[in-house]
């Protein structure tokens, strides 16, 4: 109720707004409302929201499982370690441009080079968050494991998972903004589709009402996915944790 | 089935540097049937004995000798649970083949039933440490090592459990390893107590008691007592 209640509080100050800086700079709600039903009337908006909806998909769980197994290993060899972390310092602070415009230059301006492009720019910080975790990992209940002799897959599921899913879930979410970021990048430069294709566009034509109409709608499928997807996933990993106050 | 433990030396490096001695050489043995109780001040070493014997800590000098199929039922100091499954898959995830039936009975006799959809962090560390003890007796085992299992429990409660833990005992050829600080723990339960010194541990005393666990009665446990209060033992 109170979330609504923002969201409406944000609409009058734009619809405020624009009846100050006027038409072509700040268009007015309606004005692109307009837009985005003129869109998804002719389908454009489906196909440009579904191709970089596509491409969030695959890059970020490229991203999510490489990155988390390499995490792990990280945090449980220390010879691994050692040997990646020059790599993830390098990864961790090499500009998102710099990715994709090489990865461009090498590979084409293809699907696969984008995606990967994308994914390489979130796979360091899934490595840090898992590795991280994996050093918090409880050694008392790991030797209760062993003691046990409970299986290999049956502990890392039962014993190590659970404690790893409160890391996955806040790399999935900060990664998952990081990936939205983007992923409109990598179209501007070097896709012919996607809410970033388009956005180029509209910038070239200092089209402001289709600008705003494309990134609305994008930033309104990501709160979707946030609040429909990631945050489910995030309470269910923590429930047996006692609720904070 | 049998359990030979030989530790000729056990060395830690603290953080500070340095190397400290925690083990003395020791040897010890024990047979299906018997339980064997250690002894000793707190800090003495015992908890790294229990870790060496259970395979945890490999980084000693010795030979333990324990029948590679041996299923070992553990309680450890702390219980151990996993916060994030309930009290039933708890016990179930390390106790697969462990019948209803059986579990059932378990928790009758811990009094348990009332928890088994519980997380653990909804019990208290009373209730937890049965959990613990309820985990260890389902898996059936060949090796039970219980390291303090009775303490913070009030007395009719511990003394019900030390009445459970020797009805296990006799029920199945099981070797039992039992740390306490509680002689009468010890003399009720035990079959042979082993008096460690304190730091760096050694064997003081290794005392039999003879007289079938069943048989000892309180006249029994009394004339034992006193016979150990009468041997120099730096641990009592």
């Amino acid at each position: 109720m109170l979330r609504l209640l923002s969201i409406v509080l944000l609409l009058a100050i734009w619809w405020i707004a624009a009846l100050f800086v006027g038409g072509a700079k700040l268009p007015s709600p309606p004005a692109v409302l307009n837009v985005i039903i003129a869109e998804a009337a002719s389908g454009a908006l489906f196909l440009h929201l579904g191709a970089t909806l596509a491409r969030v998909a695959l890059a970020f769980v490229l991203a999510m499982s490489v990155g988390s197994a390499i995490g792990y290993l990280m945090g449980r060899v220390k010879l691994a370690d050692r040997l990646g972390d020059p790599w993830l310092i390098l990864l961790l602070n090499l500009p998102a441009l710099v990715v994709i415009v090489l990865a461009y230059v090498w590979a084409g301006l293809t699907e696969a080079a984008a995606i990967a492009a994308i994914a390489i720019n979130k796979l360091p910080t899934a490595v840090v968050t898992l590795r991280e975790g994996t050093r918090a990992l409880d050694r008392s209940l790991d030797e209760m494991a062993t003691v046990f002799a409970m299986p290999r897959w049956r502990a890392f599921r039962h014993v190590v998972l659970p404690q790893l899913a409160p890391y996955i879930a806040a790399s999935a979410r900060s990664g998952l903004s990081l990936v939205w970021k983007i992923v409109l990048v990598a179209e501007l430069l070097g896709r012919p589709n996607g809410v970033g294709f388009e956005i180029g566009v509209a910038f070239q034509l200092f089209d402001t009402p289709r600008l705003l109409a494309y990134s609305l709608t994008f930033a309104a499928v990501v709160l979707v996915i946030e609040t429909a997807l990631v945050q489910p996933f995030e309470a269910r990993a923590t429930r047996w944790r006692p609720r904070a106050a | 089935m049998r359990l030979e433990v030989e530790i000729t030396g056990k060395t830690y490096e603290s953080a500070a540097g340095g190397t400290h001695e925690v083990l003395s050489p020791m040897k010890l043995a024990l047979q299906s049937g018997e339980v064997g109780v250690l002894i000793g001040p707190s800090g003495c070493g015992k908890s790294t004995m229990l870790r060496i014997i259970l395979g945890l800590d490999r980084d000693f000098e010795g030979h333990v000798a324990r029948p590679p199929e041996a299923r070992i039922g553990m309680v450890f100091q702390e219980p151990r649970l996993l916060p994030w499954r309930s009290v039933e898959q708890n016990i179930r995830l390390a106790a697969p083949n462990a019948s209803d039936a059986k579990l059932s009975e378990l928790f009758k006799i811990l009094e348990l039933e009332a928890h088994r959809s519980h997380f653990p962090g909804e019990l208290s560390l009373g209730l937890a440490r049965r959990v613990a003890l309820a985990r260890a007796f389902a898996v059936e085992p060949d090796l039970l090592v219980l390291d303090e299992p009775l303490a913070s429990l009030d007395d009719a409660l511990a003394g019900r459990l030390r009445d459970e833990i020797a009805t296990l005992v006799a029920s199945r050829p099981v070797m039992t390893l039992l740390v306490t600080h509680s002689l009468d723990d010890a003399i009720r339960l035990g079959d042979r107590l082993f008096f460690l010194s304190p730091r760096p541990a050694r064997i003081v005393q290794e005392v039999p008691v003879t007289i079938p666990r069943a048989e000892r009665s309180e006249a029994e446990l009394a004339r034992i007592k006193a016979e150990l209060a009468v041997l120099p033992l730096e641990s009592k």
